[in-house]
Parts: structure tokens; C-alpha cells; sequence
């Protein structure tokens, strides 16, 4: 595949640490369209190192857009200018000849950035290791299909599961907001049998986390699920909205239950 | 010197595990506090082991150089997971997954091993699914099955083509729940870079933090390694681009035997190579086979289009040659069946890659079909290459893609260094010569929820390792090499890049130590690995600080494992003077070209046990077949 090389001028964000201020750089490049965007950073960094400069910092891991550890924002996109696909997906034949590029990291008061285009995503993680699971302990579980489960509500949940927590729905927000993240994690688990019994005090405690960490508040402009690389719905986003409410009146049940 | 012990328990196979289970001792519940055990790795193995380890009671230390637990590798795993369910009534048994398995493996895996593995197999499904796994499910609401890789069962479960995805994320969030209850303390972007032994026994490793570049020590009474496999010592495989082998290479440095290095699995269906700029290479799930056909032209360098080329001149090779099991062969075969073909000039266009075509699958089942069966992977496909597989054929090349090899076991998944436990594709234990799709996940699972708990907490009330701190001056020792190491890393201060060290290693490794070996091509490597090793203590540039985020160093560092490690690798192939499983020596194979194995020489696993630079001693772990006879593994 002899094709002709796109000449590109990048504009990539650079910053020393999470203290320091960063600013854009301009890097001209010549790069084959079959080449992804990862690779043409790949070949960038290799010059810079052939010459001894720090190599510009960004993280990814399988390239195949499943690990969810990529994330650029590419032209003022998430995960650059295509739908449904993360950073590492995109390839240069979609840019033309010519073109100017501006790469930054996503940017949200809870996704402090670390170096260059990595940032500190760790508050996903809390939120989901304060009651995102189903509590079954290792053994003892009864056979797999003792519980049927409609093929249409697997097949939902499933929908919910995909999220790779790459954060681009945080850095597409105006308000910075983790809604669609955590309603997804929420909805696979109240759309199964099995998530049943800790349903509301899950969605509880992981709200609570959220709104603790500085994620902001969701004001339904849809930009998360239209940056999202797995087409997670906002949908979510209502199921998490009333199951929350729910366990607020179940709380307040409870309470008077007690007074009585 | 250690003897190689494997510690099969007694008994008739089906009874192995059970017994073991009941004679194995148990750990106080008030005292399982008291005790710390280390576990590196959070994929399926190490994640499905730290919340085991910490449900059962004990202070449990995890650690992965990634950001989060959930971006293990095995999050990528497409297309399934293996269980002896037998739901689909085909005939599936414990019995037939661990006979399929073994002889998979091409008869160079242990018999107890495979048998426990199929035996728990079916309590991982109820695991996943009880942690809220969504696996796929028919109209009645019962779980789905498909036939993958060459079983002639339908015995994967899956969950779209994201099945890794979502056994990891159930196992994460075992692992979450037991972080939420204070069992499990997570060390995120920490890389282990060695391991610390008192008295010859594991009580300890050390750690970079990535973030600070500060060299951190940690003590326990047990360390797990989990670390995956070590397929990107070719540069290009299907691997993620952090995968690595520090944490079982500076192991076995310091006494943990690796088994069968040389072990590699090709895989058959991965995208074929773009240019010089690639980092990786994509697979496209083997899922594909069940449909798709895969051919080449009868032509040498055909420069035609694919449609042009008319159904009288295509060869539709692995049908041809293996009519019973035909597109669906097992990995290795066809992944050889494709070099031969591009050898002989007959790839398309004269270059390193064959069709694989759903044109057929298309006319006979429709394009709805195909659609809800493969969707996603078309669109992967799409997104890659810019071509429509619905259109034309997809192009595919064999990849490298897992490693079998890996740090030696015994039953117990204990290394030759006590109180150092090997689980899932960083131990070689269970697959032999090659492994069958959908089993690697089966087999981390395996190790982390059903396997370790038990050995370990064996291991635990039985050895009573001493309570140890990181004030030992092993610790001190340990820790100030791995300084010393970043040290004259980033001193060298020469011209070539990193990279372009690891691209230079991939080539050799992928020429002579890939998919066909021959003596001379191995001897060639391991000069040639040893010249690049060499060059590189001399020339390599490492910009940055070692204080500091510091990308270019941790690359650095991972392929001085790599140089070494390939030398290995080399040595092994060289060693093992027979053809087995993805092990293909051209000097020994029959006249239409099948591998010949000799079962009566090389019937063992290998060991080696690390002596200094280049030097490696081997201890044979000789094989006993009693269930399941060696036979010529023929797929005709
Ligand atoms: C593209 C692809 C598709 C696959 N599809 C399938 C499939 O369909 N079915 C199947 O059965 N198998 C499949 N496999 C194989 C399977 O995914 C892997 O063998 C398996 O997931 C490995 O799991 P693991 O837990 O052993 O290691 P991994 O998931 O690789 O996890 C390794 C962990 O160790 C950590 N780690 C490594 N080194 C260090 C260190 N030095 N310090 C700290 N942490 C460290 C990493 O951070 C990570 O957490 C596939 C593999 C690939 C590449």
C-alpha cells in the first residue's frame, strides 16, 4: 500500500506537571493516511527522542478502542472528529492534506492533568468502589441458568456494560458532569435480577461519591452520549434519576418506620 | 539446585482436586488478618484473586502499573469463554473439554493440571453470572453457546465480541467491593520491577510509582504474580502496548524456573501489516471462522482484485487440506497454513496476507444475519482498513498473540521460589504447546477464584512464613539494584531510540524465533539478540528524568527484560528437537509438511533456571499421559 503522505501541523498540548502551566506546541508532520493518530504521536515521539527531548506524554494500551485508557481531544472532540470510536480508532485518512490539528487533554475539574495529555481519572474508580458491584462472594453461587433473563434485557444491560471509562462523556460536559458514567454502571445492575437487592443503596452511596468528587450536575444537552465511543444512551441517565429517587422515599420509609 | 517437584496429588484424576482440597490445611479464620499477601496484576487472574484473597480474610495488597484495575489486558479479549457446561447437550463433558484441551495442547501440558481446570470451568459461568455478568442469551432467557476455535462442541459463552471486557469488570468489581470493605488495598501506576527474597522465600517486591518515579518497597507473607503474557517481545502482536514480562523475567532471575519459553501462539486472524509506523497488530476475533471462508489464489502473485479472481482459481486451503475441521482448524495449524501459502508467492498480491470471505455466509444466510452475528467486528474492520467486509474480503495474517510459556508451577501454582505463586497466561501450566481459543480466559479465572484461594491459604498454614518489613535489609539491597538500574538507564545517553531498539528485536524474533524455526536461523538469534543487547547498553537514548512521569524510561526498561528474554526463547526452540503445538522446527515435520512430534524425547516441560548472563541450566519436568494417550494430533 504505497499511498502519499498527508502533511499535517499539530498543535499539541504540552505541560510539564500537574502544578506547572502547559500551552500548545506546533509540530509539522508527514504521516501515511493508514497510519492511526496514536501512531503518528508514536512517530513524533521517536523523533524527539532520536534528538533527545521529552517524548510527549499520552496513555494508551490495547488499540482497539476497549480498555478505555486513550483520550484526546482532538479539534475540540473527544476522542476527535468521528462518532462511536475512542482516540486510538481514529486514522490519519481522515484528516486532509494540509491540515491544522489541535490536540489537548480532556480537561474537568475531577480529571486533573498529569502530564502533557495524560489526566488522573482515579475518581471513576471511587465512585465504583463505593457499592458499584454486586456483593457475591467467590463460590457457593447457584448454577448460571437457574435465572432466566430475557434475551431483550440482557442484551439492554449489556448496552450499559460497554462503557469502557475512558471519560470522554466528563470532557465533553459543559458541566463536567460523570452522569452518563455512573448511570450506566447503575442501570447494568438494576436492569438484571441480580443487582436487585442492593439496588437503591447502590445508586445511593454512588451518587453521593460522584457529587463529592466535583463532577458537576447534568443539564440534558446530550453532549455525553453523542462523544461517547460506545453510543451509551442517556436513557441511563433517567433510570439513574429515579432509582435515586426511589431510594430517597424508601430512606425516608425507613426512617419513619423507626419513629413509629 | 531445586528438584522439580510437581506435587500431583494421588487418586483417579476426577478425584485429584477434591482430595487435595480436603487434605490441603486451613488458615485460621481470627489469624487471616494477620497475614499480608501481594498480588501483581488485576486482569482476570490477579483481580478474580486479590477479592478471593480478601473475602477469605486476608490483608491484601494488589498492584497494576495501569491507571485503573479495569484496563488489565484482558479487557480486550473478543470472542469467549470455555465451560463443560454441556447446555447445549452436544456431548460436552469435564472429560471432553480436558481431553480436547490436553490434546490441544499437543500433549506438553500436565494431565492433573487441565482436568482441574475443566472441572471448575463450569462454576466460573455461575460466578460471572452472579456477579451480574451479561452474558449473551437466547429468547428463552437460557445462556448462549457458540462453537469457537476448533471445538466441535458449542461450549463458549460470550457476551457480544466484549467478552474479556465484561469477565474483567465483573472480577474488577469483586475486587471494588472487597477495596470498599478495607480487605484489598489497590496500587495503581506502580510497576513492580523485583522481588524480594529472605531466606530463599518471597516476602516482598518493589515498585516504581510512575507518577513520582520514587522506588517503593512492600512486604508480605506470600507475592502472586498475575502479569500476563510476553507476546510484545515481537514488537508487533495483538497485545496491548504496555503488556510486559519485568515482573516474571527479574523473577526468574532471582530462582523461579521458566517452563517452555519458547511456546508461542500464532494467531491465524489478525489484520495484516500496514507500514513501518504500525504498533500493533489488530486481531479480528476467530469467531469470524465460523462463517467466513478463508482462501488464497492458486496463482503466484496474483496481482488481481479478489472478485476478479473466478471460484475455479481459488484455493480454499485449510478446507482443503483439513476437510473435517476445515475453516475452523485449530490456531496453530492454521496459522502455518497461511505462511506456506505466502511463501510459496500465493498471498494476496504476492504479499503477507490471505482473504478471508463472507461472501458465501452473505448468500446462504443473509446479510441480517451476518450483521447481528458479527456487526461490531465489521465495523472494527471498517474503521481500520476502510474496507466493507461485506463487500470485499477481509484481508488477515497470522500475529503473535499468547504466550503458553511462563513462569514454571507446580499444582499448587507455586514457582520454584516458595511463597511465590504464578496465575493465568504469566504461569505456563495449562496449555501445552498451544492453546484453544476461549480457554485463556477460563484459565485466569480458574487460577484467581478456585485455585489460589486454596493453595495459598495451604501454603500459609502450613509453611508459616515469618512476618517480615520492608526495615530488612534485603529490602534495602533490592530496592538500591533497581535504582541503580534506572540509574545507568538514563545515563547512557546514546542516539537510537527505544523504539527502534524494540522494532530491531521484534524483526529477528519474528524471522527466526516466530512461526517456522530451523537450527541455524535459532543459533543466528541468539548472536544477534546478544549483538542488539549489546549495542543497546551502549546507544540507547533516554530523554527525562527518572523522577518524574517518564514514558521513554518504562519502555526502556521493559525491553531490557525483552533482549533477555529472546535469547531465552531461541534457546528453548533450539533445544526442543521436535514440532509441537505452535512450536514448528522445519527439520522436523512429515512429508505433506505436519508437525512430527517426539514424544519420546521431548515429552517434558522444560525449566530454566536462570545462572548469570546468558547462562541458563535445564530441568526436565517429564510428562505422564495416563487419560489421555499421545496420538499424532490430526485435524484431517
Ligand atoms: C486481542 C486479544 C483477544 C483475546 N481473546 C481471547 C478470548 O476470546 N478468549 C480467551 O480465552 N482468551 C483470549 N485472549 C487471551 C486472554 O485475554 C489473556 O490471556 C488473559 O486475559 C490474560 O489474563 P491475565 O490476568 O493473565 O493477564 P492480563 O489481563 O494481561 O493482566 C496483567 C496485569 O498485570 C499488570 N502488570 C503486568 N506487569 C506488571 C508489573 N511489572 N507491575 C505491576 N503490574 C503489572 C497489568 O497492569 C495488568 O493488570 C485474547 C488476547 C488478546 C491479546
Amino acid at each position: 500500500m504505497n499511498v502519499k503522505k498527508l502533511n499535517l501541523k499539530l498543535k499539541i498540548w504540552r505541560q510539564k506537571n500537574r502544578n506547572s502551566d502547559g500551552s500548545f506546541i506546533n509540530y509539522n508532520v508527514q504521516v501515511s493516511p493508514d497510519a492511526s493518530f496514536l501512531e503518528m504521536l508514536d512517530e513524533i515521539n521517536n523523533g524527539l527522542e532520536a534528538t533527545d527531548q521529552e517524548a510527549i506524554h499520552f496513555e494508551s494500551d490495547c488499540r482497539e478502542g476497549i480498555c478505555g485508557t486513550c483520550g484526546l481531544v482532538i479539534n475540540g472532540r473527544p476522542h476527535g472528529p468521528l462518532s462511536k470510536i475512542a482516540t486510538c480508532q481514529l486514522h490519519m485518512r481522515n484528516f486532509n492534506d494540509g491540515e491544522t490539528i489541535w490536540v489537548e487533554p480532556f480537561r474537568a475539574k475531577a480529571f486533573p492533568v498529569i502530564k502533557d495529555l495524560i489526566v488522573d481519572r482515579s475518581g471513576f474508580d471511587q465512585i465504583l468502589q463505593t457499592g458499584g458491584y454486586v456483593s457475591v462472594n467467590t463460590g457457593g453461587t447457584p448454577d448460571a441458568n437457574l435465572i432466566p433473563i430475557a434475551k431483550d434485557t440482557a442484551s439492554l444491560s449489556m448496552d450499559a456494560a460497554s462503557c469502557i471509562g475512558c471519560g470522554a462523556c466528563v470532557a465533553a460536559c459543559k458541566n463536567a458532569s460523570a452522569m452518563l458514567f455512573v448511570s450506566a454502571k447503575i442501570s447494568q445492575y438494576a436492569l438484571l435480577p441480580q443487582g436487585q437487592p442492593e439496588r437503591y443503596r447502590r445508586v445511593e452511596r454512588m451518587v453521593k461519591v460522584m457529587d463529592d468528587l466535583g463532577f458537576g450536575s447534568c443539564t440534558n444537552t446530550y453532549a455525553c452520549e453523542a462523544e461517547c465511543p460506545k453510543g451509551i444512551s442517556i436513557t441511563n441517565i433517567a433510570r439513574m434519576n429515579r432509582d435515586f429517587i426511589v431510594s430517597r422515599i424508601k430512606k425516608q420509609d425507613a426512617e419513619s418506620d423507626v419513629i413509629k | 539446585m531445586i528438584k522439580l517437584d510437581s506435587k500431583i496429588p494421588g487418586g483417579n484424576i476426577s478425584e485429584k482436586w477434591a482430595n487435595h482440597k480436603f487434605n490441603m490445611k486451613l488458615v485460621n479464620p481470627a489469624n487471616k488478618r494477620k497475614y499480608t499477601v501481594i498480588v501483581v496484576g488485576t486482569g482476570l487472574a490477579g483481580a478474580s484473586a486479590a477479592a478471593s484473597l480478601g473475602e477469605l480474610g486476608f490483608n491484601v495488597l494488589a498492584f497494576t502499573f495501569h491507571d485503573s484495575a479495569r484496563r488489565a489486558h484482558s479487557i480486550a479479549a473478543q470472542g469467549g469463554i470455555n465451560a463443560a457446561k454441556n447446555y447445549q447437550n452436544d456431548g460436552d463433558s469435564i472429560f471432553r473439554l480436558f481431553y480436547d484441551t490436553v490434546k490441544g495442547g499437543d500433549f506438553r501440558a500436565r494431565e492433573a493440571n487441565v482436568y482441574r481446570l475443566a472441572e471448575v470451568s463450569g462454576n466460573i459461568i455461575d460466578q460471572c453470572v452472579a456477579q451480574g455478568v451479561p452474558f449473551a442469551r437466547e429468547y428463552g432467557g437460557m445462556l448462549d453457546n457458540r462453537s469457537f476455535g476448533g471445538a466441535q462442541v458449542s461450549r463458549t459463552f460470550y457476551a457480544r465480541g466484549q467478552t474479556g471486557q465484561q469477565l474483567l469488570l465483573g472480577a474488577v468489581s469483586a475486587l471494588n467491593r472487597q477495596i470498599d470493605k478495607g480487605t484489598v488495598k489497590l496500587f495503581t501506576r506502580r510497576e513492580m520491577l523485583d522481588v524480594v527474597l529472605i531466606d530463599g522465600v518471597a516476602n516482598g517486591i518493589i515498585c516504581r510509582n510512575l507518577l513520582t518515579g520514587e522506588i517503593e518497597k512492600y512486604a508480605a507473607h506470600a507475592v502472586c504474580l498475575a502479569t500476563g503474557g510476553y507476546s510484545n517481545v515481537f514488537f508487533l502482536s495483538t497485545n496491548a502496548m504496555n503488556c510486559n514480562t519485568t515482573a516474571i523475567w527479574r523473577t526468574h532471575k532471582r530462582g523461579a524456573y521458566f517452563g517452555n519459553p519458547c511456546f508461542t501462539q500464532i494467531h491465524p486472524t489478525c489484520l495484516p501489516l500496514h507500514d513501518d509506523s504500525q504498533s500493533k497488530l489488530t486481531l479480528m476475533s476467530e469467531s469470524l471462522r465460523n462463517d467466513g471462508r478463508v482462501w488464497v489464489s492458486r496463482k503466484k502473485n496474483d496481482l488481481r482484485s479478489p472478485i476478479e479472481i473466478p471460484e475455479e482459481e481459488r484455493d480454499y486451503y485449510l478446507e482443503r487440506k483439513y476437510p473435517s475441521f476445515g475453516n475452523l482448524s485449530p490456531r496453530d495449524i492454521s496459522s502455518r497454513a497461511a505462511k506456506e501459502v505466502c511463501d510459496e508467492g500465493r498471498g494476496i498480491k504476492g504479499g503477507e496476507a490471505v482473504y478471508l470471505d463472507f461472501a458465501d455466509a452473505i448468500n446462504r444466510l443473509g446479510k441480517k444475519v451476518i450483521e447481528e452475528r458479527y456487526g461490531n467486528l465489521f465495523e472494527i474492520y471498517e474503521t481500520i482498513t476502510g474496507e466493507n467486509p461485506y463487500k470485499v474480503p477481509m484481508m488477515i495474517y497470522p500475529a503473535p498473540h499468547y504466550t503458553m510459556g511462563g513462569l514454571w508451577v507446580d499444582y499448587n501454582l507455586m514457582s520454584t521460589i516458595p511463597g511465590l505463586f504464578v496465575l493465568g497466561e504469566a504461569n505456563f501450566s495449562d496449555h501445552g504447546a498451544n492453546r484453544l481459543g476461549a480457554s485463556a480466559l477460563m484459565q485466569g479465572l480458574a487460577d484467581g477464584y478456585f485455585v489460589i484461594p486454596y493453595t495459598l491459604s495451604n501454603y500459609i498454614a502450613s509453611a508459616k512464613p515469618a512476618a517480615v518489613t520492608t526495615d530488612h535489609p534485603e529490602f534495602k539491597k533490592v530496592s538500591k539494584e533497581v535504582t541503580d538500574l534506572t540509574n545507568k538507564l538514563l545515563s547512557i545517553k546514546g542516539k537510537r531510540t527505544v523504539d527502534d531498539f524494540h522494532k530491531q528485536l521484534g524483526r529477528i524474533m519474528w524471522k527466526k524465533v516466530g512461526m517456522a524455526r530451523y537450527e541455524k536461523g535459532l543459533k543466528e538469534a541468539v548472536g544477534e539478540i546478544r549483538n542488539l543487547k549489546e549495542e543497546f547498553w551502549k546507544n540507547v537514548t533516554i530523554p527525562g528524568s527518572g523522577n518524574d512521569v517518564n514514558q521513554t524510561l518504562e519502555r526502556a526498561g521493559r525491553l531490557v527484560d525483552y533482549f533477555e528474554l529472546g535469547e531465552l526463547m531461541a534457546m528453548d526452540a533450539l533445544n526442543r528437537n521436535e514440532s509441537c503445538g505452535g512450536h514448528f522446527r522445519e527439520e522436523y515435520q512429515f512429508e505433506d509438511g505436519e508437525a512430527k512430534r517426539d514424544d519420546e524425547n521431548y515429552s517434558y516441560v522444560a525449566a530454566w533456571e536462570y545462572l548469570g548472563e546468558n547462562k541458563w541450566n535445564l530441568h526436565k519436568e517429564v510428562l505422564e499421559f495416563e487419560y489421555v494417550k499421545p496420538a499424532i494430533r490430526s485435524y484431517k
